[in-house]
């Protein structure tokens, strides 16, 4: 953790709907705010430049990389991290079976073995989301072009598609979509 | 949901698990970003390390001046090797095998750097921002060297010599035969020959390697969290390093981000956080950049292979010889050495066949690269792509079918177990099944038919072939790397069961998303007869695990799974006579179900589990006589011989006649990985596996230019595939139980690898059959195409 300086400022942000203030260095990345200062580890580091999305968030309801943007950026903003997506689903159960409070997204992810190693699943949930808002109905190849931006090496991605599709489905009914 | 799902209700369960589509019980904290992962720690005083690394590919250290970043805010230590000789010894992975010269490699460079990203020396400050910063305070300068560039020239007489205590660069030369090839071939009817180049490439897993070493005074005993594969292993190696007592050193792999053979060996920042902790008595991380990953990280498949296959005129193979040149990188990895991607390559080089001459060369020449290592396939996806690239060829002038020449050439089921020319056992394989069941999957006549017509619309599509057999679960017989001090055919299982009957089973394997904690509890739960819910797995923490290495080379279904059946038939077995007691009755007629203690006769009769449980540990006075207290066990389970597992692989690729680019439009998989704990789990590892495969096959290169420097340190550079250009994976299973292995498990991490890049180079090859283009390297990039396409047509 980078302590405070004389260099650093004050920022004020929402994170999962809670305000959240911070005392950070301009240089300061956001995923490193979120990480090392909100204790949100949810949110991972994969490249730092951009390019396999693990550390994916909504700033503003929008899919954005948190190592592309600097903690300062995101003073005034509004942030969902992966944490967010699901906030009652609390601890991992004893007597596993029960979804409980899972996001749709997360829940197709476990039925359909979308995640291995689980670590680009954060960025890999919060992209989806991001897809679902704009297109609630995407087809497979919309899907695929639309989790392109962030990379998975364990699943050859093919539960994470069909995850997104189920997801998908059960938003729709959950809305009373035609 | 079948009623074979683990749904909502645990009373709806089957009580056999090991078969069934458990959904994975690792998922619920990984979903909701809970996960544990080596940076998610933060204790504290946490210190933070960065690593000065080497620009030069080659150079003598001139001058390495470290006081100025000492005075720079928040820098706490600032170490180069000087500082760690008295800390840690200099690691030399041994091995016996002769004509292997064992060198050293120093955790931070002495004298000289010998790769791009060598660490010199490591800044220690109170946080990463800070580390980095003072790392530009560092003075250094360098006296470049020549570099070795490449294994060919390396292996030149004259060459720059990178090692000076080996006198060579050539670190090993091995040569497996078996016949007189020489003959064998002199007069075979049918002769192929090409020279094969399989490209370097890195494993990316999505999570950099990092660690955290923590060293309290009070206890004395140093914790090293790493995302590791082999946190044994690492325990083991790091004691005699550090010249510490093993009971001192405790090594915690949590939730790991992908491994794929990276991140199986034992790391130079690992041992460097292990001395500054110590020393500091601070807990001290490092998390490794993209950048670092990629430059430091193992590399793997760099290979040049002249290979040369006869067969008669009926199309029967008749012998094999082969020289491979491995770039080996520079330096000898702990513990597997060099050794252990050219020793592999020679090791199945000759493939599913009755192979009855043979003869494999190989060469190991260090260069100025990242170290090789293991990844996923090991020596198989490049030995694979020649011998099944050599097969079509032999199809193609023998007028004959590539799928018929293969089944005629195939180990035979009654050939079994077979041993092959290198010396391995393969046990049993479905390699007849899996190919015809890869046919009736492509609907081949149909395919057939699709592809005239395609072609004769102007378009080029291919079908490819490939079948491979490979090695798992490694017992004792033979190492994973031969001559090498660690052994490798040695997993337990420590099973511990409580008052209250649920059950802790304590692993020293350690997954990086292979889905342990579920796959080895369906084991565990079906070897006692107890509910899979009351079954916890605890993996990748030597304090709580028994003696292990950990997981790597297919091996944690066969050996953690063996284990783990001996351990849960150990303490049924007790519970049944503690129950026999309680019930007054003869232990051989029951037999526990669903957590639940029976009568075989008189099924209605019986106790709960969890009520001999609880006598176990109630004391003499309720216990059968001279029964000792307890229900806890370690067992451990060495499969000697290990098991062969085995696969078709089917491509159906098109390239387009503008771009170059390949297309899959079908691959399928036919495996037998023998019993098969959990599909969901074995179908996500077979399809994981095949976009690796693909991935390497088309796009992934790691690329150094003459300079010694590497191009591809970037993911904008490094291209691994997204969803984009992956497609659904067909994967269907021919599940024949291993003869050898206890509950007829056979390993599967890997194969999904080995296959895909020969199958998809046959299929580019058959798509440009027409032009008599031959696919001999990989990847197959639209630039290669091209050139080839051109050189084909005779345009230049």
């Amino acid at each position: 953790m980078s302590e405070p300086n004389e260099r650093s400022q004050t920022i004020t942000l929402r994170v999962n709907g809670t305000e959240r203030r911070g005392q950070v260095e301009p240089r300061k990345l956001l995923v490193d705010f979120l990480r090392e200062d909100l204790g949100l580890t949810g949110s991972h580091v994969g490249c730092e430049h951009g390019i396999c999305g693990a550390c994916t968030i909504l700033v503003n309801g929008e899919a954005a990389r948190s190592c592309l943007m600097l903690a300062v950026q995101a003073n005034g903003a509004e942030l969902m991290t992966v944490e967010g997506l699901a906030p009652q689903a609390g601890e991992p159960p004893a007597l596993p079976g029960k979804t409980g409070q899972l996001h749709p997204l997360q829940a197709a992810f476990w039925e359909h073995h979308g995640l291995q190693c689980g670590f680009c699943t954060p960025g890999m949930l919060m992209t989806a989301y991001d897809l679902l808002q704009t297109n609630p109905m995407p087809s497979e190849a919309e899907i695929r072009a639309g989790l392109s931006a962030v990379l998975c090496r364990c699943t050859g991605y093919q539960g994470i598609v069909e995850a997104v599709q189920a997801a998908a489905e059960t938003l729709r009914a959950r809305r009373g979509d035609r | 949901m079948s009623s074979t799902e683990i749904g909502e209700s645990v009373e709806e369960l089957t009580p056999k698990f090991v078969g069934a589509r458990v959904k994975r019980r690792e998922d619920q904290r990984l979903l909701t970003g809970q996960g544990a992962y080596v940076d998610d720690h933060h204790p504290p005083g946490l210190l933070q390390a960065a690593f000065l690394r080497s620009p030069y590919a080659h150079a003598r250290i001139a001058r390495l001046d470290t006081s100025a970043a000492l005075t720079r805010p928040g820098v706490v230590a600032v170490l180069t090797s000087k500082d760690l000789v008295p800390l840690v010894k200099p690691v030399r992975a041994a091995s016996k095998m002769r004509e292997y010269k064992e060198t050293s490699f120093p955790p931070l460079a002495v004298e000289k750097v010998r790769y791009v990203g060598e660490a010199l020396a490591v800044v220690i400050a109170e946080s990463r921002y800070l580390a980095e910063d003072a790392l530009e305070w560092i003075n250094v300068e360098y006296d470049p060297l020549p570099t070795v560039a490449n294994a060919p020239t390396a292996a030149q007489p004259d060459a720059p010599l990178l090692h000076d205590e080996a006198g060579s660069n050539i670190l090993l030369s091995r040569e497996f035969a078996r016949g007189d090839v020489d003959a064998a071939l002199a007069s075979a009817a049918v002769r192929v020959r090409d020279r094969f180049r399989f490209r370097r490439h890195a494993t990316v897993c999505m999570e950099n390697r990092g660690c955290l070493a923590d060293y309290p005074a009070g206890t004395g005993e140093l914790t090293l969290r790493s995302a590791t594969q082999c946190p044994g292993l690492l325990r083991d190696a790091l004691a005699d390093l550090l010249d510490m007592p093993e009971h001192r050193i405790r090594v915690v792999a949590a939730d790991v981000g992908g491994g794929f053979g990276a991140k199986s060996s034992l790391y130079p920042e690992e041992i460097v956080l292990c001395a500054v902790a110590r020393r500091l008595k601070r807990p001290v991380k490092w998390i490794s950049d993209r950048q670092e990953d990629l430059k430091t990280s193992t590399q793997a498949w760099d290979e040049i292979v002249d290979a040369e296959l006869g067969l008669q005129a009926d199309g029967t193979i008749i012998g094999l010889r082969a020289d491979v040149t491995t770039d080996i990188g520079a330096y000898s990895i702990y513990p597997w050495t060099a050794t252990l991607e050219p020793i592999q390559t020679i090791s199945f080089l000759s493939g599913p066949y009755r192979m009855p001459h043979y003869r494999g060369r190989n060469r190991g020449v260090a260069t100025c690269k990242a170290p090789m290592g293991p990844y996923r396939g090991v020596g198989r996806p490049v030995t694979t792509f020649v011998l099944e690239s050599l097969m079509d060829r032999a199809a193609r002038l023998l007028a004959l079918d590539p799928a018929e020449l293969r089944l005629k050439n195939y180990i035979r089921a009654d050939e079994f177990p077979y041993k092959t020319p290198a010396g391995l056992v393969w046990d049993q394989a479905s390699l007849t099944e899996c190919m015809q069941k890869a046919r009736d999957v492509l609907d081949a006549d149909t395919t057939t038919r699709w592809r005239a017509q395609a072609r004769a619309a102007g378009r080029w599509v291919g079908i490819g072939f490939a079948t491979y057999i490979e090695l798992t679960g490694v017992g004792s017989a033979i190492p994973v790397s031969p001559g090498m001090p660690i052994a490798t055919g040695t997993e337990a299982a420590f099973l511990r069961i409580d008052p209250a009957g649920t059950v802790t089973a304590t692993f020293s394997v350690a997954p990086q998303g292979q889905g342990h904690e579920t796959a080895l509890a369906q084991v565990v739960a079906d070897a006692l007869g107890v509910a899979f819910d009351s079954v916890r797995v605890i993996c990748g923490d030597t304090a709580l695990a028994p003696q292990g290495t950990g997981t790597y080379a297919s091996r944690s279904a066969v050996l953690a799974g063996g284990a783990a059946i001996r351990a849960g038939q150990t303490l049924k077995e007790k519970a049944l006579k503690i129950a026999g007691h309680m019930m007054e009755s003869n232990p051989a007629n029951l037999d526990i179900r669903d957590g639940q203690v029976f009568l075989r006769d008189k099924p209605e009769r019986g106790l709960p589990f969890r009520a001999v449980a609880k006598t176990a540990y109630a004391g003499l006075r309720r216990l059968p006589k001279d029964m000792e207290p307890g229900l806890e066990v370690t067992r451990f389970y060495d499969p000697f011989f290990g098991t062969a597992s085995s696969a078709t692989h089917v491509a159906v690729v098109e390239v387009d006649t503008e771009t170059y680019a390949v297309t899959i439009k079908r691959y399928i998989v036919v495996e037998d990985c023998g019993r098969i704990i959990n599909p969901l789990i074995v179908e996500g590892q077979v399809r994981g596996g095949v976009a690796q495969g693909i991935g390497a096959a088309l796009y992934e290169e790691v690329v150094y230019d003459d300079a010694g420097q590497l191009l591809t340190g970037s993911l904008v550079d490094y291209l691994v595939p997204t969803a984009s250009e992956l497609l659904p994976i067909e994967v269907h299973h021919i599940e024949t139980p291993s003869p050898t292995t206890l509950g007829g498990f056979r390993g599967m991490g890997e194969g999904g690898t080995i296959g895909a890049p020969a199958a998809i180079a046959n299929a580019v090859s058959d798509a440009l059959s027409h032009l008599g283009i031959e696919i001999n390297e990989i990847p197959i990039t639209p630039e290669k195409l091209f050139r080839l396409v051109r050189a084909a047509e005779g345009t230049p």
